[in-house]
């Protein structure tokens, strides 16, 4: 094996080994540690045969083979920003809707508390980590 | 003559950084219109906001942080929904939409759904040039055409919704760029409300100007187009995984 090929082994087994100390930690979920096996076991694979990426070129009418490696991963990369987009959009909207339930269900509280005069809590913003100057909810009174 | 007598009205007033406008907003809505409910939605404000507008007398509810207006708002008709509320009134907490046309807009909902409180619509004065001023005669012509009525001022944050429309609001109010206005607009129409305008002047905003400089003007028309264009091709119903299941 010559050393540029040992350097890609080294390289997909360190990604297989960090892979999967953060998954033992739980630090990464399997949806998106499987993509990133599949790289690190494609990279160990194009080592071992070299013959496929060679082959795969000539398929594919591509001179050099190692652009085709590099045309692939940037692909692949690219796919990947777009899927975490989406996943990014998506926790907004989620957090966008909890953060509304939460307002609303605070100012419920809020009111529960001052029908009920001897409502155990205070619902004020401090609880949100909202501004200290925030007084008691409006008819709030303790008489 | 607010509306007809046997119906709740509520006002929805979304409010960031306002403390210092917001007093005087609730004061005037309530000395034109004594018998309305005011919701200040306090969209996460770092200067007090909310406790001005409850000592001010208003039903604060506070986001924990901010969601800009789109967020604001839904919360508005979602807590109108809960509370069984029959007519929505989308007001600005720094003073520039005048409550004394409400009977206007309320009138208007005799006939629609959504009621725009519209500059341009011959009363008032308010002047844009420029790229801004396209966009909004961009906007403004698209969305006459998809309404089938003459609508001159689209990005107005001051309308008011019957039941009809605050149930679509309360499951769908985009938070994206313009989404608050003229994609809820776009998202009203395409699920089948009406829409209709009533002419309004507008006072000049107390805090901050709207932007003039013709580089983001420019960049507004850009943002405007997309924004518009994405809202017509949009899918619909959108992806509700969220809110969904409130029926």
């Amino acid at each position: 094996m010559s050393p540029v090929l040992t350097l890609g082994v080294v390289g997909a087994v360190a990604t297989l080994l960090v892979l999967f100390e953060m998954l033992r930690r739980q630090r990464l979920r399997e949806k998106y540690a499987v993509i990133w096996v599949v790289v690190a076991v494609g990279t160990v694979l194009l080592v071992i045969f070299p013959g496929l990426l060679t082959r795969a070129s000539t398929l594919l009418g591509v001179q050099v083979p190692s652009n085709l490696l590099f045309f692939a991963a940037s692909m692949l990369l690219l796919l990947l920003s777009i899927q975490f987009s989406y996943e990014i959009g998506r926790l907004e909207d989620r957090t966008r809707t909890l953060a509304e339930e939460v307002a609303l269900l605070n100012l419920r509280l809020e009111q529960l508390t001052a029908d009920d005069p001897s409502g155990p809590v205070e619902a004020t913003e401090d609880d949100l980590g909202g501004d200290p100057g925030g007084g008691t909810g409006d008819g709030l009174r303790r008489d | 003559m607010s509306g007809r007598p046997d119906q709740r009205i509520l006002v929805v007033i979304p409010a960031w950084n306002e403390a210092g406008a917001i007093a005087g907003t609730i004061a005037e809505v309530r000395a034109s219109q004594p018998d309305l409910d005011i919701l200040v939605v306090d969209d996460g404000s770092g200067d007090g906001t909310g406790a001005v507008a409850r000592s001010a007398g208003a039903q604060v509810v506070r986001l924990p942080f901010n969601l800009g207006v789109g967020g604001a708002m839904r919360t508005g008709y979602r807590y109108a929904m809960q509370e069984g509320y029959d007519v929505v009134v989308q007001i600005d907490a720094d003073g520039q939409h005048d409550p004394s046309y409400l009977p206007q807009l309320l009138a208007g909902l005799e006939d629609s759904d959504v009621v725009i409180g519209a500059r341009f619509a011959g009363e008032g004065s308010y002047a844009a040039r420029g790229p801004r001023r396209w966009a909004m005669r961009m906007l403004a012509a698209v969305l006459s055409r998809l309404a089938g009525t003459r609508l001159t001022d689209v990005t107005s944050g001051f309308r008011v919704a019957n039941r009809r429309a605050v149930r679509v609001f309360a499951d769908h109010y985009p938070a994206e760029y313009l989404g608050d206005t003229v994609e809820s607009l776009v998202i009203a129409l395409r699920v089948g409300c009406t829409v209709s305008q009533q002419p309004v002047h507008m006072r000049p905003r107390t805090i901050g100007t709207a932007s003039q400089s013709p580089l983001r003007a420019a960049t507004y028309l850009v943002r405007a187009v997309v924004a518009l264009a994405l809202a017509l091709v949009r899918r619909w119903p959108a992806a509700t995984e969220t809110l969904g299941q409130e029926k």
